[in-house]
């Protein structure tokens, strides 16, 4: 059984009683049963955003910095959490959690850096939730003062509405994506900290539109910041890793 | 698909009520499902009854009312129904609104015995 919240035990199958297979107590069957309405108004998302305070709370008491990166398959994510992790003082402790639907092949590129990592298989889940981060986090304790990548499922829908408890969500768009996902995926783009603009390698031999891409983004989201960056070039890198570690400061004063 | 997993959410919420409020059976569920909320009504629709097949809810109705989006203009405090997330202020034409209703999904009602 979980001992964060019990969900271990099949919750209780009330049974119908429209069977008339022996029961080892009475009711009477014949009274009319009367409907009664029950007003609820609770959120979908409040059950999530429970574990997600406890999470957050957490990080908190820690001095964890948490970022919960997000993207479309193959904008990146993986190759730029390696190669943070390379260029990152060796001091520095790290811990990753991959989400994907199958395989385990991001963790093992992560352990291959030297950082632990956990794999989380979501299955048909096409998003990772706060309760799988909250068991993720009892299996492989991050110690105090680290860093902790969340690398979510390649997917710009759902991510968007849950928070795993993370100070920031990352989004990272590559520019073989088209300048027009941020309209797209609006959500996530309002969600997010800051947007990576990844693959810049490429731009001359694509018609991406950088600027018409950072309107579209600002007018989902007037706050958000934007670092344009290659991993494979490392164009863009020093300043992304400045983000990183002047956030991580402020985190922890805040 | 994460309906699939909003529907099992959905689930463990009734079941925590039919803890609290002490029943058996669910006869009705109503969901309220803003036009922001990133949420297909359809999807909720299609796995709903698998997903409360063999619980209190088993063969329960689905009603769903869509909640429209309403948002708020900061520079010119103009208040409007809006679409999508990214639709500008129809009164000065600015793109950072505020949303103010709509992001939501929840339970509003339960029927039950
Ligand atoms: N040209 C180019 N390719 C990149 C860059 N970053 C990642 N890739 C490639 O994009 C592909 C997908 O990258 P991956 O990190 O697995 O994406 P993820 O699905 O978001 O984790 C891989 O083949 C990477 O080598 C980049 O900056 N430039
Ligand atoms: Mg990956
Ligand atoms: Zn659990
Ligand atoms: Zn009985
Ligand atoms: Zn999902
Ligand atoms: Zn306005």
């Amino acid at each position: 059984m979980c001992g964060i919240c019990g969900c271990g035990e099949r919750p209780l199958t009330a049974h119908t009683h429209d069977d008339h297979t022996p029961h080892d107590h009475h009711h009477d069957v014949e009274q009319p049963a009367t409907v009664r309405r029950i007003k609820v108004e609770q959120d979908i998302f409040a059950k999530n955003n429970q574990y997600a305070q406890l999470n957050r709370e957490y990080f908190r008491q820690n001095a964890i910095f948490a970022l919960n990166f997000v993207s479309s398959p193959g904008s990146g994510k993986t190759s730029l959490l390696t190669s943070t992790i390379t260029q990152l003082p060796a001091d520095c402790a790290i811990s990753v959690i991959e989400g994907d639907q199958q395989t385990t092949l991001d963790a093992e590129k992560i352990r291959a850096t030297g950082v632990r990592a956990l794999q989380i298989n979501t299955g048909k889940g096409c998003h990772l939730d706060a309760h799988s981060i909250a068991h993720a986090l009892q299996d492989q304790i991050p110690g105090p003062n680290s860093l902790v990548f969340i690398e979510n499922v390649g997917n710009l829908v759902c991510p968007a509405a849950f928070d795993l408890g993370e100070a920031y969500k990352v989004v990272v768009l590559s520019v073989t994506e088209g300048e027009d996902k941020p309209l797209k995926y609006p959500d996530m783009f309002h969600a997010a900290e800051l947007m990576i603009l990844n693959k810049i390698d490429l731009l001359p031999y694509l018609d991406f539109d950088v600027e018409k891409c950072i309107d579209y983004a600002r007018r989902i989201n007037p706050r958000i910041k934007v670092l344009q960056l290659s991993v494979k070039t490392g164009q863009g890198m020093t300043e992304w890793l400045q983000w990183l570690t002047i956030s991580q400061r402020l985190s922890s004063i805040a | 698909m994460h309906e699939l997993s909003l529907c099992e959410n959905i689930l463990q919420m009734i079941e925590q009520q039919a803890k609290d409020q002490k029943f058996t059976r669910v006869l009705t569920v109503c969901l309220e499902i803003g036009q922001l909320s990133c949420v297909e009504p359809e999807a909720i629709s299609f796995c709903f009854n698998e997903v409360m097949s063999g619980s209190v809810a088993n063969q329960a109705e689905l009603k769903i009312v869509m909640l429209a989006g309403l948002a708020w203009c900061p520079t010119c405090y103009h208040h409007f129904e809006i679409l999508q997330r990214y639709d500008e202020c129809p009164n000065c034409g600015r793109y950072d609104v505020q949303i103010v209703k709509g992001e939501h999904m929840r339970i509003s009602e339960l029927e039950v015995i």
